[in-house]
């Protein structure tokens, strides 16, 4: 054993650099992992929706197309039976109208889930610890063909054979828009 | 070994497997007391781990980086570029990283063993060992082993992360792709599975490369001609089982 202090250096650089890369992959990559990414900048705002779909932690936020901030925290609220989701605002979005809409939208086709948010009218800023009004949950794809077929249904039942029928009625209609406050 | 003549390819596939199914039985057993000597095995770790490090990482960053090139071309196609973050992470964590560490091991690490025991073989060290008592597969063929099993799912590790930040270097430095979106879709999509999946993957690959390089090297002809068609036999013989049981443990886990 030659040179025993370059063995004992390399060998234990190898393995300390070989378990930081496993604890790593273990834990900051998968969604159940822990965090040590610090606490980033930015005010928190809340909205309840009746249907997430599968909005995660770490989803982003975004106004116009333009990430504003990301989702923070999911939960569930068990007064109303909604989902409480909590938003991370970056520091720099500071004049959202506090008449805002928050809806729950699909990236690309493949993509996962969003928040946006649609401005309001209103001369006063959402602010720390504010809740958006008006939200509109997640289009949930098999509700909405269900509503497409029962709506086709019945309107063959009413008025006979009217082919087009089921396109302008309120198949595409969204999950209405509801209040909170 | 050579098989006699007159045996069909059925009966010396068996062989070649009982063959090697015995060496493992009989490593095995010589692995716990082997532990009583951890220098031997540190200096295995250092020969089979710590020297492979740099082209390890050279690959797994290049290839990290073809990933995020080709992952970025084909998501684009579906507006869904920011995905690449989850492809590049699964496909580095399941297959290419454990798979190609497998690959490399046997070519650097693996052909190394088969070498030095054959060329002690072949030089008589082995048998010396034996005149004097002491057990050749105890101080020679187990540590080697135990170290390239220690070895290789922490090459795996860190080729998997150098590979991401390769993937990373390219999708977001070079192409455009948000790096919000690429971390947190890859952080929501991943599950802890995936990971261990690998780490899985890459310990059983480092299992069946350090059996092979240790086995083919203790029963290596003992001349020059015989190290050396061992040598070969050892990268061709880990490089295809690497790739079959990469098949049997995906299809095991899917």
């Amino acid at each position: 054993m030659r040179p025993t202090r370059t063995l004992e250096v390399g060998t234990g650089l190898f393995v300390l650099l070989g378990f930081a890369a496993l604890a790593f992959l273990t834990t900051q990559l998968p969604s159940s992992g822990i965090k040590f990414v610090g606490k980033k900048a930015g005010y928190h705002v809340t909205a309840k929706f009746d249907n997430i779909g599968d909005l995660k932690t770490g989803s982003p936020v975004s106004m116009a197309g333009v990430r504003i901030g990301e989702v923070e925290r999911i939960a569930f609220d068990p007064q109303d039976y909604k989902a409480a989701v909590t938003l991370r605002i970056d520091p720099e979005f500071k004049q959202i109208p506090d008449d805002s809409d928050a809806s729950i939208q699909t990236q690309g086709l493949l993509g996962g889930k969003y928040v946006g948010i649609g401005p309001g009218g209103s001369e006063t800023y959402l602010k720390d610890g504010s809740q958006i009004p008006f939200t509109q949950s997640a289009i949930v794809l098999e509700s909405l063909v269900n509503k497409f077929f029962a709506n086709f249904a019945s309107r063959g039942e009413d008025s006979g054979a009217s082919n087009g029928a089921g396109k302008n009625g309120d198949s595409g209609h969204e999950p209405g828009k509801e209040t909170q406050k | 070994m050579i098989p006699a003549s007159g045996e069909n390819l059925i009966f010396r596939l068996l062989r070649t497997v009982g063959q090697r199914i015995v060496f493992l039985a009989a490593l095995l057993a010589q692995c716990v007391p082997s532990l009583a000597r951890p220098r031997l095995i540190v200096l295995q770790v250092y020969n089979a781990g710590a020297r492979s490090l740099i082209i390890i990482m050279l690959s797994g960053l290049f290839v990290g980086m073809v990933l995020g090139l080709q992952g970025f071309d084909l998501l684009q196609r579906f507006g869904s570029e920011d995905a690449l973050g989850v492809a590049a992470a699964l496909g580095l964590l399941k297959e290419l990283g454990p798979v190609v560490t497998a690959l490399l091991f046997a070519g650097r690490a693996g052909t190394s063993l088969t070498s030095e025991i054959g060329l002690m073989r072949a030089t008589d060290q082995l048998t010396a060992m034996e005149m004097m008592a002491v057990d050749p597969m105890r101080y020679v063929a187990a540590p080697r082993f135990i170290g390239g099993i220690i070895a290789m799912p922490l090459l795996a590790a860190v080729f998997n992360l150098v590979g991401l930040f390769g993937a990373q270097l390219v999708g977001v430095q070079l192409m455009g792709v948000d790096r919000g979106a690429f971390w947190s879709q890859m952080q929501s999509s991943v599950e802890l599975d995936d990971v261990s999946e690998g780490i899985i993957k890459s310990c059983v690959f480092g299992l069946a490369c350090s059996l092979i390089a240790v086995y083919e090297g203790y029963h290596a002809e003992p001349t020059a001609e015989g190290v050396g068609l061992a040598t070969t036999r050892t990268v061709v013989a880990s490089s295809v089982l690497t790739l079959v049981l990469d098949y049997m443990l995906t299809a095991a886990f899917l």
